[in-house]
């Protein structure tokens, strides 16, 4: 039973961190309809920032935890104002290319700068080690940490969109952009700020990932197919769904790592073409159907 | 009424806790042109998209000619003779006056599936355009890109493509919208003689009272979702409420258009 | 007038192609096969998303498993070259029925969602799948038999080689460009404009949008199938989203708008790609930048801007 309970543990563990990731992806495609395909992209860059804060440049996990985020959420900023804004009038495919373009651009501009190898970075001094938990299971301190921050995160993401004016702003002009426009919402600005925001997120879950993970070039290319599972199983435009949908990926992994290790790495997209044949609109989704 | 064209029963249409449209009841018989009136908001497009099939219908139900038709998918209503104009513009930007038309009634031939013919080069489907354009009185732009032909003219162009598909039911929502005083004549002369000829049955939603009073035999009046009546011009004209609820304010825009005509 | 300078054009063209090898450095040979075959890939992907509007970032499933299928086959049972290449369009069909149907009722953002992540659980399984396809290490081994048809041909020969794919990416360009051009063609078109006004008009654009799928994947199976012998191998690359990648960037170099758009287009690529990997690794971002910078300022693309020009003067 300890074995089923520390998969158990895995399934949250993932889940949580996908759901921070997903939820990012989400809120964008609520803002602007569209998907941002560098979002594992800027996932990888905060994972690699906290890398370079911590092992090249000595600092503490809490302040990669700080700097990484909010340096990936300006670089966002830029990409916003400098590239995006271009093109949100058009038609949705020139975003989505546009988005596709930029994953192309981080995606090797890494490669470049941090080389094609695979980096590592330590948790900290506090959260190393494993814990003694169900009778004689041990379960790794900072995977209890990642079940922590996650639960935190989903309360905290609770909050501001349901009790929040930020909150209410980025609801209203997810529903009706010229309606939010007609009561004054300065549109451009939520615009970029959600933007930033789900960019914020995104690097948050790479720093947090970064010391779980092996740092690669093609970890942010895995980390969006599974957003994009999770978006599918959940529902696209629905924060109850990201949170369905993330766990319902991590329970894949985390017991289908456990009891199916040989097409582990297949039963996510089983599981996505399953909610796709019977329940198009994801789990919890509205409006998916043309 | 014998054999109505269109007969709805409790048409009710609910988003989440808002109640869009509610218990209609109306038969409407063939041939005639019915107009729906009602200030923004009152469920017009909603009645028509639930006709139409673009929307499901929570309660109630519709029969086109005895069938029911409720809940179906848009081009099935559609192939059984339903056709229906919408209050944004809705053609081919990119293609040509005619190739609008082309592809309706290349639809309604069958000839979409086809794979191996030269579109342009079907004879018999380009002059059928030819004539509807004329018809509509748009003939002479028959090789202009759709997308930059005047407002006026592109409402009549989705009229012509609304009618390629012979069509026994026809929804027109809003067809004079943002026309100047002179389409908005050309547009009401040319739908009456459209009714006039017999092929169709019009259903109407219109502002425009003096369009609504030339061209309707009959006119239902929605408020809030609901019919407030149902009736030939004069009844609807005479009606209390509908004189306080609607028509009263619109007395100011009637004498406005007559001193701008 | 003027389609008699473009039928000019494009006769000079061909001619020009088919004595490449006797004017052109060797080298050329092997570029102008990639170019073909890459240009048909792209053209297949283009009557998905030029003309129908649907962006798909997964195509290199149907053309990956082309080469996998043409690779198998003349490793295993050595059958005629055009007998292969039948099959590798009858796999890429029918891969992309399946995938088309779970994806095509969605509207365009799920359908790029669902393209790439489809088209990466295909490559995860010719990774995986080690007894079937060999996992990364890919299909290799196997040579050119006969061309089929009686046709005596040494396949061996890259020249001869390259005159074939030549004639079949002639052929195959032809077919679909009448596909294109048929009530077919224009009422795909119509969709890309406006979906809802086709479903109006008594259509049921579900259906219309997996047929163009379906065709697109047999094309794109097709020049996966001509790729497996040119390069000596079937690999899961092939199926990777970067590969996807190039179709779509080809198609928006060259133009979406036009049916030689995509040709025009590879060549572009092939010639920038040759080019910039002799003097840098950073191909890829190379490739973000362009799609990018095109995207944002050229939409139309190299030939699309000229045609559109040219074709609007008096």
């Amino acid at each position: 039973m300890s074995g089923f309970g520390s998969a158990l543990l895995n399934s949250l563990d993932i889940g949580l961190l996908l759901f921070v990731i997903a939820v990012g992806l989400n809120i964008v495609f609520g803002v602007l309809n569209v998907i941002n395909f560098a979002h594992g992209a800027l996932y990888m860059l905060g994972a690699y920032l906290a890398f370079t804060l911590m092992n090249l440049l000595g600092l503490s996990f809490i302040v990669a935890l700080i700097v990484a985020p909010m340096a990936v959420a300006v670089i966002a900023v830029l990409i916003d104002r400098l590239v995006l804004r271009y093109i949100y009038e058009r038609d949705i495919a020139d975003s989505l290319l546009l988005t596709f373009a930029l994953l192309l651009i981080i995606n090797e501009s890494v490669r470049m700068i941090w080389g094609s190898g695979i980096h590592t970075v330590q948790p900290p001094e506090m959260l190393r080690g494993s814990v003694e938990l169900f009778g004689d299971a041990r379960y790794p301190v900072y995977s209890l940490f990642v079940i922590v921050v996650g639960l935190v995160l989903v309360a905290a993401l609770w909050f501001i969109f349901n009790r929040t004016r930020a909150g209410k702003i980025m609801r209203a002009a997810a529903l009706d952009r010229d309606m939010a426009e007609a009561l004054c919402i300065n549109t451009k600005l939520v615009v970029t700020g959600v933007f930033a925001f789900g960019a914020w997120l995104a690097a948050l879950g790479g720093v947090v990932a970064a010391p779980m993970r092996a740092l690669d070039p093609g970890m942010g290319d895995k980390i969006i197919i599974e957003s994009f599972i999770v978006v599918v199983i959940g529902g696209l435009g629905s924060f109850p769904g990201a949170l369905a949908g993330a766990m319902v990926l991590g329970l894949i992994h985390g017991l289908g790592g456990r009891y199916l290790p040989e097409i582990n790495l297949l039963l996510p997209f089983v599981g996505m073409a399953l909610v796709l044949l019977f329940k198009p609109n994801g789990l919890m989704g509205k409006g998916a159907n043309v | 009424m014998s054999d109505p064209i269109l007969k709805i029963h409790n048409l009710t249409k609910r988003f989440g806790g808002n109640t869009a449209v509610s218990g209609i009841n109306l038969e409407v018989a063939p041939r005639e042109t019915l107009a729906i009136i009602g200030p923004n908001g009152a469920g017009k497009t909603t009645f028509y998209n639930m006709v139409s099939g673009r929307m499901v219908p929570t309660e109630g139900s519709i029969e086109l000619n005895g069938q029911d038709i409720t809940g179906l998918k848009p081009h099935k209503i559609s192939r059984m003779g339903v056709s229906r104009s919408f209050q944004l513009n809705n053609i081919f930007p990119e293609m040509s006056v005619r190739q609008n038309v082309e592809v309706a009634l290349s639809a309604y031939h069958g000839y979409s599936r086809k794979l191996f013919n030269i579109a342009s080069g079907n004879k018999k489907v380009q002059d059928e355009a030819d004539e509807l354009l004329e018809r509509l009185s748009i003939g002479d732009l028959s090789d202009q890109r759709a997308g930059i032909i005047s407002y006026g003219d592109k409402r009549l162009l989705e009229i012509a493509v609304v009618l390629a598909t012979k069509p026994k039911l026809v929804l027109l929502d809003e067809p004079t919208a943002g026309m100047t005083p002179d389409e908005t004549r050309r547009v009401t002369r040319l739908i009456r003689s459209l009714a006039d000829s017999g092929d169709y049955t019009f259903l109407i939603t219109e502002h425009d009272m003096g369009v609504v009073f030339d061209l309707a035999d009959r006119i239902l009046v929605m408020h809030r979702g609901e019919s407030l009546v149902v009736g030939t011009v004069d009844e609807v004209k005479n009606h209390p409420e509908v004189k306080k609820a609607y028509l009263g304010e619109d007395d100011e825009d009637d004498n406005d258009r007559e001193a701008a005509v | 007038m003027k389609s008699a300078i473009i039928v000019g054009a494009l006769l000079l063209t061909v001619v020009l192609l088919i004595a490449l090898p006797w004017y052109a450095p060797y080298f050329y040979i092997f570029i102008g096969t990639e170019i073909l075959i890459m240009g048909l890939f792209a053209a297949s992907f283009n009557l998905v998303f030029g003309y129908t509007g649907m962006l798909s970032f997964g195509h290199a499933a149907f053309f990956g498993i082309g080469t996998y299928a043409t690779a198998m086959l003349l490793l295993h049972l050595q059958w005629p070259l055009l007998a292969c290449l039948a099959v590798s369009m009858g796999v890429g069909a029918l891969l992309a029925l399946v995938i088309g149907f779970m994806s095509v009722r969605l509207n365009e953002v799920y359908f790029a969602m669902l393209t790439l992540a489809f088209g990466m659980m295909v490559f995860s399984i010719a990774h995986m799948w080690r007894s079937v396809t060999n996992g990364s290490d890919g299909i290799a081994g196997f040579t050119l038999g006969e061309f089929g048809l009686g046709i005596d041909l040494t396949l061996g020969n890259p020249a001869v080689y390259y005159h074939v794919v030549l004639g079949i990416v002639i052929v195959a360009a032809l077919v679909l460009y009448l596909i294109c051009r048929s009530s077919f063609g224009m009422t795909l078109q119509a969709i890309r404009q406006n979906a809802e006004r086709v479903s109006f008009c008594g259509l049921n654009i579900r259906n219309y949008r997996l047929a163009a799928f379906t065709i697109s994947g047999a094309f794109a199976g097709l020049a996966g199938g001509m790729m497996a012998p040119f390069l000596r191998v079937a690999s899961p690359e092939m199926m990777h989203w970067s590969t996807s990648a190039e179709p779509v960037l080809m198609s928006i170099l060259g133009g979406t708008g036009y049916f030689l758009g995509p040709f025009v287009g590879s060549a572009l690529f092939v010639l920038l790609e040759t080019w910039i990997t002799s003097i840098t690794q950073a191909w890829m971002l190379f490739l973000g930048i362009v799609l990018a910078l095109m995207v944002m300022f050229f939409r139309r693309g190299i030939l699309g801007t000229f045609l559109d020009w040219w074709l609007d003067k008096k």
